[in-house]
């Protein structure tokens, strides 16, 4: 198929940006999105312009770095990462707009590529426990509900790549966190940090300038990794409880 | 030194591991550790170390290191240290805690090792291997990592490859993930405690080796461009395997040689560097676009169903339509013990050899269809569809969305691809290379790799060493401290300083005609011809010519566009590519030099009659640690190494010649 593209250029972070127009040929539906950049970027070498800078990684779905607005839905048309979305879901002679993620809190450091650094420091004030390593006691001697596991699998199944405020009108990180905060509060090993967990990581969640959740949906919406919506009340009743505690 | 032998390499003086305790092996993982010296906590602050790399190994030391007290710089070339590849192994993790009384132990396990490995590793490191697998499991759950569990709340495990009992842990089909997360989230909260200081979007480009010892490296800003200088006491390495040499592989996009090429080039040996790992269970190439290749995980074959059909003329019908009795299931007609279960080099030349025969299923790339089928239709059957579901459902809906066909209906179709690296940087036991203060951990070493790996034994042996290995051995190191401190304008910081200033200014200058990406293909397409699954001496000849042709071609035609002080992605590969391009060559003079079948590595000259792979213990039973040399530097059209040998003891275990029948 071919297909024209309008895509977001910007040299670096402080420079202006803006849309440039692109034909590319013979694309084959079995090509993910990003292997028809590729092809893109091997034609504008070819003509001595400078490539698209874009993130990808593992191209398997899985590590996160990928992350492209795609005709104004976060990685595309699919509920999938943009290395997994496959030229298939678009059709012959259609124009595509492929622009960064879009939140103050994301900056962009160079066309397609934005700074999710963020994201790590949300971590960092809180979303672990604290285990010295070697200090572990025997796996089994914590046994862990099935219910309680299962739950706790499928919220830590996020892969941080920022979608969920991409696709935010308010670029709201509140998916993200609550699937940190859920994964940990579903064990039993998260249960001493669980108050001062929620606390530090929604201060540093605002200090970063991400806005708050107003349940529109659009995060769990456009989540590769299916985080439930839900996350974010389980995130809402831990805060109001450990800021209770603290009185 | 000796003479050049077949115009291609030299050999030197035999290289032992001098660290390694003798005694009985149960014990010498205990005494070294006792034996190693202790820094007094308030020494630790005052020490420095750099480890490159937040995968499982490099996110692991950073945060053990960063909790004893010691000043950690960490670096990574992705935009969190969340990203490295270690999150994209799905299967599992060993470990010998025998929950299921299914006689698995320690030596059990030190013993199904070694074999898988085909006794091209070393006894000692394998035992300690095996010895501290409990270990991880426990500091991983710990650490909130949502392994399966059983309704009673215990955890629960399956088999893998290669083995007959069920010792494997996981988390659904995204272990790696699960067991990264709980490495990183580690990180970060040394991240916050102050001892561990995060470099993100940071690739190395070249090691600062002071007085023989390694004090630093230069790195670059790849936002920036800026060139950094990083000195410390001691530096890890922990930057993954180099299997992107293939193009194609299953490693991610920017898995790179060019941290571990670089100390080499500086004087740290390469150990076995053709020793890579070709996993049978991998979706099919579509076409020429393509850009990686994606696994299935192993652990797929604990239920499915591997075959092709009987007769050459079925392979474009519709698998559905082919009777049971027009079926070959060949692993399990072939090694009726194991079955689909056998170890992953079995696995994968049996179904090269299945395609080769004409055999093979789905689409035509070229002349060929390379392709077998993974079937779970008696799966689904014994189990139910929604049972099969909750077991491997996200590895169905990612060969759903890749393919577009779905494995509930129609048999998955997989072929082998390359995947992990089992060579890497020489180290002894204590994980240092031959550049003392300089070490490397996880897949960046050649360590506790044998010429093939077990399913599940990657994830073990990368925590091990981040975790548990790494840290109790670099302590002897930095006790010999306090180091003398390295001013910037040392002589060799300058001279590293300029040999990436001007690397990346020749880059750019260059201006020719072909993209970075078409010279990497191209030494993909050789690299897997001759120097892949089978490899002969004709055509590893044939595939370093070619090899030293594009090298020499890629420094007279190369276009890199763009500047060195902005985000260049073009030059970031650049970088890289000189740097496989190198490594490739040495991989062929190894792989040339090493006239045995052994594991994943097939040499047409060396098979048994029923063409299995031969094993020839009496020349081969040897570590390759090949040092670097080339005959001009700079543009070095032809590489002259030296190879120094490390004979492999067995005295626990008896060599013997596998058999999974």
């Amino acid at each position: 198929m071919n297909l024209t593209l309008k895509i977001w250029r910007q040299a670096g972070p402080d420079d202006g940006g803006d849309f440039a127009t692109y034909d590319v040929r013979d694309i084959s539906d079995d090509m993910s999105f990003l292997e028809m950049l590729d092809v893109l970027n091997e034609d504008l070498i070819g003509k001595g312009e400078e490539p698209v800078a874009f993130d990808s990684d593992c191209r398997e779905g899985i590590c996160g770095q990928c992350g492209l607005m795609i005709s104004g839905m976060a990685h595309g048309p699919d509920v999938t990462t943009t290395c997994q979305l496959h030229m298939r879901s678009f059709s012959d002679g259609e124009t595509i707009t492929v622009e960064p993620w879009r939140a103050s809190s994301f900056p962009v450091l160079r066309d397609l590529v934005v700074d999710r650094s963020a994201f790590d420091r949300i971590i960092q004030a809180g979303g672990y426990i604290s285990v010295n390593t070697g200090a572990a006691p025997e796996a089994h001697s914590v046994p862990v509900p099935k219910a309680n596991a299962d739950r706790a699998f499928d919220t830590a199944t996020c892969i941080g790549c920022g979608a969920c405020v991409a696709a935010c009108p308010n670029a709201s990180g509140m998916l993200f966190m609550g699937a940190k905060i859920a994964h940990l509060g579903e064990l039993p090993q998260g249960q001493p940090e669980r108050d001062s967990r929620v606390v530090s990581m929604v201060n540093q969640h605002d200090a970063e300038g991400f806005g708050g959740c107003t349940n529109i949906g659009e995060c769990a919406a456009a989540c590769p990794k299916e985080i439930p919506l839900d996350v974010i009340n389980q995130l809402n009743k831990d805060f109001r409880k450990a800021k209770k505690g603290a009185h | 030194m000796s003479d050049l032998i077949q115009d291609l390499y030299r050999e030197g003086e035999p290289i032992a591991d001098t660290k390694c305790p003798d005694g009985p092996i149960e014990n010498r993982w205990t005494e070294a550790k006792f034996e190693n010296k202790l820094v007094n906590p308030s020494n630790r602050r005052k020490l420095s170390v750099i480890i490159v790399g937040t995968g499982l190994a490099g996110g692991a030391a950073a945060a053990t290191l960063g909790e004893a007290g010691y000043h950690v710089k960490s670096f990574c070339y992705q935009d969190s240290p969340r990203r490295a590849h270690s999150i994209a192994a799905q299967g599992g993790i060993n470990a010998a805690k025998n929950y299921n009384d299914d006689g698995d132990s320690t030596y059990r396990l030190f013993y199904d090792t070694v074999k898988g490995g085909d006794y091209r590793s070393r006894e000692t490191n394998v035992y300690r291997l095996a010895e501290v697998s409990t270990a991880i499991i426990d500091q991983c759950v710990a650490q909130g990592v949502p392994f399966a569990r059983e309704y009673g709340g215990l955890l629960d495990n399956r088999s893998f490859g290669g083995v007959q009992v069920a010792r494997t842990f996981y988390a659904r089909g995204q272990t790696g993930q699960q067991l990264l997360i709980g490495a990183y989230q580690a990180m970060e909260r040394q991240v916050t405690a102050g001892t561990v200081e995060a470099f993100t979007r940071h690739e190395m480009l070249e090691v600062i080796v002071v007085d023989g010892r390694a004090r630093g490296i230069i790195a670059r800003d790849m936002v920036t461009g800026e060139i950094e200088t990083h000195l410390a006491d001691a530096v890890v390495l922990a930057s993954g395997g180099y299997g992107n040499v293939y193009f194609l592989s299953t490693n991610a996009m920017g898995c790179n040689v060019t941290a571990t090429w670089r100390a080499h080039r500086k004087g740290a040996y390469f150990g076995n560097p053709c020793y890579t790992q070709i996993h049978p269970t991998c979706i099919p190439v579509s076409g020429e676009h393509q850009a990686k290749l994606t696994l299935m995980s192993e652990s797929l074959r604990n239920d499915g169903r591997i075959w092709v059909p009987k007769n050459r003329d079925d392979c474009d019908k519709d698998p559905r339509d082919i009777p049971e009795e027009d079926r070959d299931y060949y692993l399990e007609r072939i090694y009726p013990a194991f079955g689909n279960l056998v170890p992953r080099d079995i696995a994968s030349r049996q179904a090269k050899a299945m395609c080769d025969d004409g055999r093979g299923v789905g689409p035509k790339v070229g002349d060929f269809r390379r392709g077998v089928y993974l079937d779970f239709a008696d799966a689904m059957e014994r189990m139910s569809r929604d049972q099969v579901a909750a077991k491997y459902g996200n590895l169905f809906d990612m060969y759903q969305r890749i393919t577009g066909e779905s494995p509930y209906e129609v048999p998955m179709r997989i072929y082998p691809a390359v995947h992990y690296t089992m060579g890497g940087l020489w180290v002894d036991y204590d994980l240092e290379t031959t550049i003392p203060g300089l070490f490397a951990a996880g897949e960046a070493n050649f360590s506790d790799h044998g010429a093939n790996r077990l399913g599940a034994s990657s994830l073990m042996q990368c925590l091990a060493d981040g975790y548990f290995v790494l840290p109790n051995t670099i302590r002897d190191y930095l006790a010999s401290g306090p180091f003398e401190k390295v001013d910037e304008q040392h002589e060799a910081v300058v001279e590293a300083r300029t040999a990436v200033t001007d690397r990346i200014e020749k880059l750019l200058s260059i201006n020719g005609e072909r993209s970075v990406d078409s010279f990497h293909r191209e030494l993909g397409h050789i690299m897997w011809e001759y120097c892949g699954m089978e490899r002969s001496e004709e055509g590893l000849n044939k595939a370093i010519g070619l090899i030293r042709s594009l090298r020499e071609e890629f420094w007279r035609n190369v276009r890199v566009l763009g500047s060195a002080d902005t985000l260049n992605q073009s030059l970031e590969k650049a970088g890289r590519v000189v740097d496989f391009l190198e490594l490739g060559e040495l991989m062929c003079i190894d792989a040339l030099h090493r006239r045995e079948s052994c594991g994943g590595h097939f040499r047409s000259e060396s098979q048994t009659e029923d063409g299995e792979a031969l094993r020839d213990d009496d020349n081969f039973a040897y570590v390759a640690a090949w040092e670097f040399g080339a005959d001009r530097d700079g543009d070095d059209v032809a590489l002259t190494p030296t190879l120094h040998k490390e004979d492999l003891v067995y005295n626990f275990i008896e060599l013997k010649q596998r058999s999974y029948k």
